[in-house]
């Protein structure tokens, strides 16, 4: 089965009904794909495919044969990847880490200049337990240079 | 020179996790490595009468006669058996381990075993049990007299059921066996306490036993202890095999077998003055530890301390008992008892409140902890203590007052709580520990040597700025070892709030010793002349902090932090969901050490304890969770986020490093009972929680 | 396991018209929670995922014709959907989280056939009717005839779900779906409804399959009381305890909400 994965080609020898992110995780040796629940529910697993974001622990690889697939090791290649990485490191969006995979490509598809709800919602289907969400709202409208929005007022003494 | 601490430094382990490059547990193999998988009880109490085991070739099992040691877990009581032998006291307790080397194989593997169980009749009521974990009294003045000059007494009951830390990242171990050895890799908080349960368990000396934690996706405190049943697990199977296990639990199986919070009874009888000073606390709390007693002594005792709120009151009494059910031992969570107690104390305050017709915030203002005053175990506070200044701040911030004018009687409500945290190990507890760090020169800098684990708070990132700081260098060249017993000293868990306070100040006097040591020369300068040396720090307690394990009384903490949260919500007239509409929260910390980070504890935290008000719900049934999967324990998504407003306070500690305090834990003491008191103003009287919708549509009209 | 990947519509057809006992997935969103969890006793599965004939959205004589394999994304973007039936739009942004959506296909939902499916009491609201494809040839069938028990439907094992077709609707549309949280939910209770010249009024998560509340909608058409209509609702729902709600929450949220309806589309 052949697939492009971060640019790459990739021609996997695995069951059509494998989940992709097994493919990704065991026969791409790529480990950046987090599984965190298995149903579909936290959004760890998140990776795009042709460009739209899916959970990858519920999607066969026959689903993605013949597709553009980007994990977290290729999201430098999408455009808004990099500031995202960037962003999540310097304000805060990543703590323990295990969400940040998929959290940053549930991210990318957003447009420059994103508001406040459209992050809501572009992020709705992932799962984090550490930050309670305000500092990943901050990252994602830092890397996406909206203007400053009141998500969280943070003060000092 | 720029310094490190005070400043939003750039994580240490950021781009690794943003990039995909960090390894957590299930990241990893090994040559040879085969899966493991666990065999559980189905039935909450009875016996095993036999087992049958119809495996082909390529299986591997083990029982509780592969144990070469004592089969239990070594953590406090030797009460929990490693693998059962012939009782089972609650479902899903461990009975076999299977490995394979393919882990479909395992799969479906539980069909393959049958074990007979036969049942006894289990008791889930920790007020019917018979088997006590720990009790502890705790007595300051003389609990009548303190009634004799109350004007009225208030009593109450208050109610909180289990919580699941829910990391994102499940519970995962690597064994690797070696010639009279043993290793193994984890998603863990505390390495000391696997090599411990491990030593024991094995039957190896230390030096033959390695502890590694891997990048760890979450644990607050459900990696505290559980990691060590599991290590011993994997260990076990590992040891039969001659070959690398690698167990790592499903979302399911976590959700079922790993402990929880511990459920709460707390009762309340209080004496006050007509005018709204307490005279009297009596409280009763009932802590419901599962089937064995992990660590429900320790939870008990930070409940109890707890347990009067941040008040000062002459007479005190408070009674606590750690009891035994037939369901899956709960263990730490964040908050450790205070949230339970805590919850308790506030919501019978607004209640009072309302009985006397005192503004909340008035009646918190009269009865707040001082400095100079003395708490409930008799500890006199110095100069840091805040309770009035982050009550007022948070009152200011939220425009509390003028809220609660304006929603009167509408589907608005605003509801305040008032908490504190100790931070580090209660009473004796770091004397014990002896913890100790170390800190190796380098080429270029220093290394960090401790047994603290980075799991997501920002353990390397301000362990490097204290030390940076302290030594005066650039927080670059500042490295950080991994929490791996063969090379850090043991600083001990990860836990309690301590891992700035504590062990930070272990490394400020080790980086203030290498200073010394360095003399005039840079580490580099040095390092080129000399080589390398390490310096290390051991645990010292503060002078003058007495506690008296017997009477439970004196300085349960050398130092608190003090929090004030404000909840305004807003409740559906037609669903009865609640919506958070704002939190304020203000936290008195010492030394926000890296800001950003300090506001993450504060947000992550706050956000944990609203879910434990409103949506988190362990559903029993049958000592059985029900709704074990993620689609049914619910926690907030990005959509629920409750807005919040932030600010931290410093009040230095003096023996803490730079004068911080501990932040982690705190910020979940306080959500709850402020989101119950909102609801309590805008008209709903609720004691317990989770208050979901189906509760809030019963719950009495006030 | 095994997978079988036909080319066109008349290949899976065929397919399974040879053997029926083959389990169609499109979007895999619940079917692979079930291999998961190992609840899926199936083991052969036919994939409808690449068949083009089942995309597509158009409008024909003010009919909406949506192709079984439309995901709730292509649906929440289409301004055909966004004109015509509204309420099919509110109920996709509510299913999952973008990740779901993107996958996620009405024909899988309604083949699904969850008491719990979010855009079922839009479709009984709506009118819909279910087309149904075998090698044989096609049939309508109206929503309301669907479904004849919990998880059962009319669909025969040889027939496809080719397309949800919805009839111009005359008047507002309202919708709520009351879940235990603001996304990836599962509901607790859904309604859908339309208030035209018709009343029609749909709950979702209140009995073993969708309910069309006809004697509620009638008492309301006729000018009855939300009172009455509400004690109407009482005798067509039979809402349940589960892990999630009680049934009491239910029934009475459910009465909430059909009186939230009536003065919100007054």
């Amino acid at each position: 089965m052949k697939l492009t994965v971060n640019g790459k080609l990739r021609n996997v020898k695995a069951h059509p009904m494998k989940r992709l992110l097994d493919v990704l995780r065991e026969d791409c040796g790529l480990t950046g794909t987090k599984e965190g629940c298995g149903e579909g529910e936290c959004g760890a697993c998140t990776v795009l495919i042709d460009g739209v974001a899916v959970d990858s622990c519920i999607v066969p690889v026959a689903h993605a044969e013949g597709c553009r697939v980007i994990t977290i090791e290729g999201a430098t290649a999408t455009k808004t990847g990099k500031a995202l990485q960037n962003a999540f490191v310097v304000h805060g969006g990543a703590q323990c880490g295990i969400c940040t995979p998929g959290m940053i490509l549930a991210a990318t598809p957003l447009e420059i200049g994103a508001s406040l709800d459209e992050i809501k919602v572009a992020l709705a289907g992932n799962l984090c337990r550490c930050t309670g969400y305000p500092a990943i709202f901050r990252s994602v409208e830092s890397a996406l240079k909206t203007p400053r929005r009141k998500s969280s007022r943070a003060g000092h003494l | 020179m720029a310094r490190a601490v005070g400043s939003n430094v750039r994580r240490k382990d950021g781009d690794a996790k943003v990039t995909g490059a960090a390894k957590y547990i299930d990241d990893l193999t090994f040559p040879g490595m085969i899966y493991g998988a666990t065999i559980r009880s189905t039935i909450p109490r009875g016996t095993i009468a036999a087992r049958h085991i119809s495996l082909p070739d390529g299986f591997v099992v083990a029982d509780h006669q592969d144990i070469p040691g004592p089969n239990y877990v070594a953590l406090i009581d030797p009460d929990q058996p490693c693998l059962a032998v012939d009782q089972i006291r609650h479902v899903a307790e461990p009975i076999l381990l299977i490995g394979h080397a393919d882990k479909h194989a395992l799969i479906d593997v539980h069909k393959r075993v049958r074990i007979e169980e036969r049942a006894a009749t289990p008791n889930y009521d920790p007020e019917k049990s018979d088997i006590c974990f720990k009790k502890i009294a705790i007595d300051k003045g003389q609990i009548d007299l303190g009634f004799r000059i109350s004007d009225l007494v208030i009593d109450g009951e208050y109610r909180t059921g289990h919580q699941e830390q829910l990391y994102i990242e499940t519970n995962g171990v690597i064994a690797v066996p070696g010639d009279g050895q043993m290793t193994v890799y984890g998603s863990l908080q505390c390495p000391y306490y696997v090599h411990k349960a491990l030593v024991v368990l094995l039957k190896l000396p230390p030096d033959r036993v390695r502890v590694v934690q891997t990048e760890t996706g979450g644990g607050f405190g459900g990696k505290e202890e559980y990691p060590s049943i599991l290590a011993c697990h994997a260990a076990i199977l590992a040891r039969k095999a001659n070959r690398p296990v690698k167990m790592i639990y499903d979302r399911v199986e976590d959700l079922l077998a790993t402990t929880k919070r511990h459920p709460s009874i707390v009762r309340h009888r209080t004496g006050l003055t007509r005018d709204g000073r307490i005279t009297a606390m009596d409280i009763d709390v009932i802590m419901d530890g599962g089937a064995y007693a992990t660590l429900s002594a320790v939870v008990l005792s930070r409940g109890v301390i707890h347990a009067a709120g941040p008040y000062r009151c002459d007479h005190v009494r408070i009674r606590g008992r750690a009891m035994m059910t037939h369901t899956p031992p709960n263990g730490a969570f964040r908050g450790f008892g205070a949230p339970q107690t805590q919850f308790a104390i506030e919501a019978h305050m607004d209640r009072i409140a309302d009985q006397l017709g005192i503004d909340p915030v008035r009646l918190r203002e009269i009865n707040a902890l001082r400095p100079g005053d003395t708490t409930a175990t008799g500890q006199k506070l110095g100069k840091d203590a805040s309770a009035l200044p982050v009550l007022r701040d948070a009152v200011k911030r939220s425009k509390f007052a003028q809220k609660r004018k304006k929603w009167k009687g509408t589907n608005r409500g605003i509801g305040l709580s008032l908490f504190f945290h100790g931070s580090g190990f209660t009473g004796g507890g770091e004397v014990k520990l002896a913890s100790k760090a170390s800190l190796a020169l380098t080429a270029n800098g220093a290394k960090i040597l401790v047994a603290s684990t980075e799991i997501g708070q920002g353990t390397r990132t301000m362990h490097a700025q204290i030390v940076a700081d302290a030594l005066g260098v650039p927080f670059d060249s500042i490295d950080v070892n991994e929490a791996d017993t063969a090379f850090v000293p043991d600083s001990g868990p990860t836990v309690a709030s301590r891992t700035c306070m504590i062990v930070g100040k272990l490394l400020e006097r080790c980086a203030l010793d290498m200073k010394k040591r360095l003399g005039k020369m840079t580490p580099a300068q040095y390092f080129k002349k000399h080589g390398s040396f390490t310096v290390t720090s051991q645990y010292e307690p503060p002078p003058g902090l007495l506690w008296d394990d017997h009477t439970y009384a004196g300085d349960a903490y050398g130092s608190y932090a003090w929090g004030c949260n404000v909840v305004e919500l807003e409740v559906d007239p037609v669903t009865f969901e609640v919506t958070p509409l704002n939190v304020t929260a203000v936290a008195e910390i010492g030394k926000a050490i890296h800001p950003m980070m300090a506001i993450g504890q504060i947000e992550g935290g706050t956000a944990q304890g609203i879910g434990y008000a409103l949506i988190e719900e362990v559903v029993m049934k049958d000592g059985r969770m029900a709704n074990a999967t993620l689609t049914n324990y619910i926690i907030p998504t990005p959509q629920d986020a409750a807005p919040m407003d932030i600010g931290i306070m410093e009040s230095p500690y003096q023996h803490g490093p730079f004068g911080a305090k501990g932040v982690g834990e705190m910020p979940i003491d306080g959500p709850a009972p402020a989101v119950i008191n909102a609801l309590r103003n805008c008209g709903f009287d609720i004691r317990s929680i989770p208050a979901t919708p189906e509760r809030v549509m019963k719950a009495p009209r006030i | 396991m095994s997978l079988v990947r036909p080319r066109s519509l008349n290949a899976a057809l065929s397919l399974i018209a040879s053997d029926p006992t083959l389990m169609p997935i499109a979007g895999c969103t619940d079917v692979y929670v079930g291999l998961h969890f190992g609840t899926m006793a199936q083991k052969r599965f036919i994939d409808l995922w690449r068949l083009k004939e089942l995309h597509g959205i158009s409008v024909e004589k003010d009919v909406v014709r949506i192709g079984a394999l439309s995901t709730y994304t292509e649906i929440i973007e289409s301004t055909i959907v966004q004109k015509r039936v509204p309420m099919l739009v509110a109920a996709s942004r509510e299913v999952g989280g973008a990740q779901i959506q993107n996958r996620g296909t009405l024909g899988g939902n309604v083949a699904n056939a969850s008491p719990a499916g979010d855009t079922l009491p839009v479709l009984a609201a709506a009118n819909a009717r279910i087309v149904l494809r075998s090698k044989n040839g096609t049939r309508t069938v109206a929503f309301d005839s669907y479904y004849t028990g919990y998880r059962k439907s009319v669909r025969q094992p040889d027939e496809l779900i080719t397309a949800i077709e919805i009839p111009r609707l005359d008047g507002t549309q309202w919708w709520r779906k009351v879940g235990t949280r603001r996304a990836q939910a599962i509901s607790k209770i859904m309604i859908g409804a339309v208030r035209g010249r018709d009343v029609r009024i749909a709950f979702g998560s209140v009995a073993p399959t969708v309910v069309l509340a006809r004697k509620t909608a009638a008492v309301l058409s006729a000018g009855g009381s939300v009172a009455d209509a509400q004690a109407a609702l009482r005798t067509e729902i039979a809402p349940i305890d589960d892990v999630r709600s009680t049934s009491e929450y239910r029934a009475r949220v459910a009465a909430n909400l059909l009186a939230q309806f009536w003065k919100e589309t007054a």
